[in-house]
């Protein structure tokens, strides 16, 4: 009798142990999502702008530029440990010798070419919402860039969160390909939330996490503890930002704010790159923001 | 002059001199306090510049020419008030509201070529401001980037 209850509790463990297994495996676009027309370079260069990779992926201190060089290195601190940005440049050491498939894979579902996940630290939980032709466009430009052969340094993360195996877990708790601000928008919002949502990624910042590390979308864009320890990543919501559309697409063009102090941080990063899209996509980020629930 | 009374005579006076600048050096708090008027100024005049160029406010070539040249002016004057302002001990880390970084301390040679970046930026702005609002609207986008990159660097977040 015994025997038998430890059989099946073994067995049931056994069972527990392999459908946890199951449902942690990383999961690769499908073909249909990965197949279509080759990426356009030009396009993609506005993509790789809205989608901010050159200020994390270029070395410590280097400038984006115009012809950034995505040797990697940046230090993230996290809670979790500090991650290091890895060369995605196209080189050997970089991505110069994946297929298109396999970058897309890897921004879009962080997942890694031998099938590995990746940390979230690379915000593939907004790339997941992008369109595959702008993906296919980015990975056209990426191409284009110069290469660097910098070794990558690994992650610095104590266990668990050294095990990667743990992030498909993660994935299943916070990989939502629906929009945060759900429901239709009017242009140029609606265009302004593929932005932000999808590309810019702007709620890995000013949205607070949850103790996993999952972005609190009950409180989209209200404001987080900046990861570098230093002051707050400011609240972005009509509750906390009550400059006109015209000055916030003012201040991702320029930096200025509307008294003409300028952004600061990691912020001015971004605006570097902001600065790189069309104005009428700034408007459209200003626009998609004023449609964001207001958070105190 | 024999040769020894004379360079006795300029050792004395490069004594006299090493005395006083460092008799002139502001006070942390101080230092800390023209710093923040002084930008806040530059912010002024940018504030004219960029109600131009947002179109809040309509061109006019006298209007913007002039706080171009005010803000060229006082773009050169961080510079010369180097040793002044940046005192030792008015750190963001020794000044309560300071947001000067330890950082401009340890770096001051970059720190330096960010100042060099501003002078240039509000050159190029001068001579924009009085041609045409085109011209001027194309020249924010330097300026903020000039401002920006040292902010960046060198300026703690806000809390």
């Amino acid at each position: 009798m015994i025997r038998r209850a430890l059989g099946a509790a073994a067995a049931l463990a056994l069972l527990a142990a392999g459908t946890g297994w199951v449902l942690t495996a990383p999961e690769p676009l499908p073909e249909e999502v990965l197949a279509g027309p080759p990426g356009d370079a030009a396009r993609g260069a506005r993509v790789f702008a809205a989608a901010g990779c050159a200020a994390c992926h270029v070395a410590p201190e280097a400038d984006i530029g115009d012809a950034p060089v995505l040797s990697g290195g940046r230090a993230f601190a996290s809670p979790f440990g500090t991650f290091y940005a890895p060369n995605i440049s196209p080189s050997t050491q970089g991505v110069g010798d994946w297929s298109d498939a396999e970058i897309v894979n890897a921004v879009m579902r962080g997942v890694s070419p031998s099938g590995a996940h990746y940390y979230p630290a690379l915000p593939y939980a907004a790339y997941a919402r992008a369109e595959p032709q702008d993906m296919r466009d980015l990975v056209a430009h990426l191409r284009e860039l110069p290469p660097s052969e910098a070794e990558n340094r690994p992650h610095d993360l104590p266990f668990p969160f050294s095990i990667r195996r743990g992030v498909g877990l993660w994935k299943l708790m916070n990989l939502r390909e629906e929009w945060v601000v759900d429901g239709d928008l009017p242009e140029p919002a609606e265009r302004g939330r593929y932005i932000a949502e999808a590309l810019a990624h702007c709620g890995e910042c000013h949205t607070p996490r949850g103790p996993l590390g999952g972005l609190d979308q009950a409180r989209w864009l209200s404001g987080a503890p900046n990861p570098s320890g230093e002051g707050r990543i400011p609240n972005i919501t009509p509750a906390g930002l009550d400059w006109s559309e015209e000055d916030i697409a003012y201040y991702l063009e320029t930096g200025f704010t509307p008294d003409f102090d300028t952004a600061g941080g990691e912020m001015a990063l971004v605006v570097e790159e902001m600065a790189r899209l069309s104005s009428e996509d700034r408007a459209a980020v200003a626009a998609y923001l004023k449609s964001v629930p207001p958070v105190e | 002059m024999s040769r020894p009374i004379r360079l006795a005579l300029a050792a004395a006076g490069l004594t006299a001199l090493a005395g006083l600048a460092s008799a002139q050096a502001f006070e942390p708090q101080k230092a800390h306090e023209l710093r923040e008027s002084h930008m806040k100024l530059m912010g002024a005049h940018l504030g004219v510049l960029g109600a131009m160029a947002k179109g809040e406010t309509d061109y006019d070539a006298a209007t913007a020419g002039a706080a171009a040249g005010a803000l060229a002016g006082l773009a050169d004057a961080v510079g010369a008030a180097g040793d002044v302002y940046w005192v030792e001990g008015s750190s963001s880390e020794q000044i309560a509201d300071s947001r000067a970084l330890p950082a401009i301390w340890e770096k001051m040679g970059e720190f330096e070529e960010h100042q060099a970046s501003l002078v240039e930026a509000t050159s190029v702005m001068q001579d924009a401001a009085g041609t045409d609002l085109a011209a001027l609207q194309g020249a924010m986008g330097g300026l903020g980037g000039a401002c920006g990159d040292c902010h960046k660097a060198f300026r703690k977040p806000e809390e």
